[in-house]
């Protein structure tokens, strides 16, 4: 009950179908947590729990402690930072206007605006040219990097990851992977990233959460999930990142 | 919401002020034929000669339209028939007299004024050396010439108090074929017919220099023309336009009517040449009008009745949008209900407005607003239900609230369907505009709506071109609209339809 973001015995169903079950899960403030499972395994779900997309069907969900407030989501939404795959990008705002909209929106000054805009730019390794660009007009690793300058913009205390990098490829990615490192370090958050390339979430994650089917086969450090896999097809997954 | 709230009320406030326009001025009526106009172009221009103000509404598409204009107070006056008073207008299978036709009319606030003096009822025609080779001058002396054909109309062949009726009461040996009435004239010209029917005032008996039969047994209904008024009408109007009671013999409406389909003068031409012959107006004709300020008028009729519409159909339709879009079922609702009024034929839903609206410009501003308000609001629903869920998503999650979610993200990204929405309702109104001419609205509907009854191109022309120019310069427009409003790259998945 000491985390940043505790789910207590959380159930959430889509019709017939339990996609989590019974979970109960702290997060580590100021870490970065990694959940990891096959595709249908809950963990895009658990991180839509966390900013309030998504209701828990039974259990609870507390962020900073108290549950998710039923009303003025957008509010606390802003101390939640959110970028997704396929970047969700608006296709009709430029680049500077996709990254300050909800500043803009929280009354921002039109100079820290431009400052913060230069500085994010400048740490995700975007050039300043491409600030009047519209997103179809960059490449994919670049429109992942603007998506990471919008998640941070408001200098959120928790950061929601949910595959952010698929379909860059390895080079581009690990590039991404040192700026967000670099980022983070100056900008500390609670960072919840949901990925199934193991080799990411090693290079990010100082902590890790394995889903299969809802569940949580095992949660921990790196470290200790190696030392101790809590089956061979968790150790299998930490060494080719394709087991479960 | 307080923006929309006062659109409806400057809408609203526009619409009190053109149904109360013109309070004071004397509607003068007229259904689409060529005599109806010439009629009412008549009595217009003798009271405007004392300086009486009048408003013109001419072009009613039909005898129902034009006296539920008069009962709906619409109209003052127009030129109206005794028979179809009867058969019509009362639905009394006989011919009633002026005095019962009066009793009639009485309680419903309407009053015949004194009759212009002809008769326009049917008639049988025969070319002239017809005439002179069989020695006929009335419908009797036909009985002993059995050789003759009779081509006539279908309408006269099957009603009772056509051919059936006239064949038993005079006695008549021949019988008939069928022809269509445009084409009757002709046949009897190149002496493929001998006889055919017509209406006893029609100008085309002039212009081909026809012989009409007498009807000596006094066979067909009385169809005498005179003024129909509401009772409340001032007596000072009443006064001027009974002046005309029986200047115009059957010969002498015949000629006007020829005057127009013949010679192509127009109505204005031609009634007041004949005011003036009659020494009934000053020594002045009427200044021979130009096109120009007649087609400014009905382009900003025209305007009005879409503009308003339109306006009214954005707000609604996508007000409707916006409340109902996030309800699967709603929206699947609305657009069935948008849907049905669609499949209603234009022509139909401007007659339907006749019983709860009246006549005139406010119906037809109705009607075009009921049929802009399916591709508006068609469009705003599926352009907002079809936005990336994704998207919709990230917006909720980087804290937009649900009207910055809309404001911001999902109408921009509707924008590119809304504008298109928008303009396909433009262009058809521009386009459905024209027929609301059959009810009174004017409009460049009403050129047309002449043109046809006369057969005029020239006429129809000045309608059409200019209402195919508008809608051309409309999708323009919304054209540049787009352009300036929406980034190039959105503008490309358009809705077509």
């Amino acid at each position: 009950m000491n985390g940043i973001v505790d789910f207590q015995r959380v159930t959430k169903r889509y019709a017939q179908t339990t996609v989590l079950e019974d979970l109960t899960l702290t997060i580590a403030p100021q870490a970065v947590t990694g959940i990891v499972g096959e595709s249908g395994s809950g963990k895009s779900t658990l991180l839509q729990l966390v900013n309030g997309l998504i209701r828990p069907d039974d259990g609870k969900v507390l962020v900073f402690g108290e549950p998710l407030p039923s009303q003025e989501l957008a509010g606390f939404r802003r101390r939640v930072g959110y970028a997704v795959q396929g970047t969700g990008l608006f296709p009709h705002l430029r680049v500077a206007d996709n990254i300050a909209l909800v500043a803009k929106l929280a009354k921002w000054t039109d100079s820290d605006i431009e400052s913060r805009i230069t500085e994010l730019m400048r740490f995700m390794n975007l050039e300043p040219a491409l600030r009047t660009r519209y997103p179809h007009e960059l490449s994919g690793g670049q429109q992942q990097r603007v998506g990471i300058c919008r998640a941070m913009f408001l200098r959120p205390e928790i950061l929601l990851l949910d595959e952010p990098f698929s379909g860059v490829d390895p080079l581009m990615k690990r590039d991404i992977h040192e700026r967000l490192i670099a980022l983070l370090a100056a900008e500390p958050a609670t960072v919840v990233l949901v990925t199934h390339d193991i080799a990411e979430a090693k290079r990010l994650t100082q902590e890790l959460v394995i889903l299969n089917g809802g569940r949580i086969v095992q949660s921990g450090s790196i470290a200790d999930i190696e030392r101790q896999p809590a089956n061979d097809r968790v150790a299998l997954l930490l060494e080719t990142g394709n087991a479960l | 919401m307080r923006f929309s709230a006062s659109l409806v009320a400057i809408v609203a406030t526009i619409l009190m002020a053109s149904l109360h326009a013109q309070d004071r001025a004397v509607a003068v009526g007229a259904k689409n034929f060529t005599e109806g106009y010439v009629l009412a172009e008549i009595m217009a221009q003798l009271l405007e000669s004392r300086g009486i103000e009048v408003e013109r509404r001419y072009g009613f598409g039909g005898t129902l339209v034009a006296f539920e204009a008069l009962r709906a107070g619409d109209v003052d006056v127009y030129a109206e028939y005794t028979g179809t008073i009867s058969q019509a207008i009362l639905q009394s299978n006989e011919d009633l007299s002026i005095g019962e036709l009066t009793a009639a009319l009485d309680p419903l606030g309407l009053e015949l004024l004194p009759q212009f003096g002809f008769n326009n009822t049917y008639a049988l025609a025969v070319t002239p050396t017809t005439a002179e080779t069989f020695n006929l001058q009335s419908v009797s002396d036909l009985r002993n010439h059995p050789q003759l054909r009779f081509g006539l109309s279908h309408e006269f062949r099957d009603r009772l108090d056509g051919w059936p009726g006239l064949k038993g009461v005079y006695e008549l040996p021949q019988t008939s074929s069928g022809i269509e009435h445009g084409l009757a004239y002709q046949a009897l010209l190149e002496n493929e017919i001998d006889v055919t029917d017509a209406y006893s005032t029609d100008g085309d008996l002039e212009r081909y220099g026809l012989v009409v039969l007498t009807d000596d047994l006094r066979y067909f209904p009385g169809y005498l023309a005179m003024p129909l008024a509401r009772a409340e009408l001032d007596s000072d109007v009443k006064e001027i336009i009974g002046e005309l009671a029986g200047r115009l013999d059957d010969d002498s409406m015949r000629a006007l009517n020829a005057e127009v389909l013949v010679q192509q003068r127009s109505f204005a031409d031609v009634a007041s040449r004949f005011l003036l012959a009659q020494g009934l107006t000053g020594d002045s004709l009427a200044e021979p009008a130009t096109i120009w300020p007649t087609l400014a008028n009905n382009t900003l009729v025209h305007l009005k009745l879409t503009g308003i519409a339109l306006l009214a159909a954005c707000i609604a339709g996508l007000g409707i949008a916006l409340a109902v879009y996030r309800s699967r079922a709603l929206s699947a609702t609305v657009l069935y209900i948008a849907g049905l009024l669609q499949t209603i034929p234009s022509i139909a839903l401007l007659a339907l407005m006749i019983p709860l609206a009246g006549v005139g410009q406010t119906p037809a501003i109705i009607a075009l607003f009921l049929y802009s308000l399916l591709p508006i609001a068609r469009n705003a629903i599926t352009a907002l239900v079809t936005i990336d869920p994704l998207l919709r998503r990230v917006s909720a999650a980087i804290g937009l609230t649900h009207r910055q979610q809309l404001r911001y993200v999902f109408v921009p990204l509707a924008l590119p369907h809304v504008i298109a929405g928008i303009r396909i309702a433009a262009v058809v109104s521009i386009g459905t505009a024209t027929l609301a001419a059959f009810i009174g609205a004017g409009g460049l509907g009403e050129p047309i709506v002449t043109g046809l009854a006369l057969n005029n191109t020239n006429l129809i022309l000045q309608g059409a071109v200019p209402a195919a120019l508008l809608a051309l310069a409309t999708e323009l427009f919304f054209e540049a609209l787009e352009r300036w409003l929406v980034p190039s790259h959105l503008t490309s998945g358009r809705i077509a339809t």
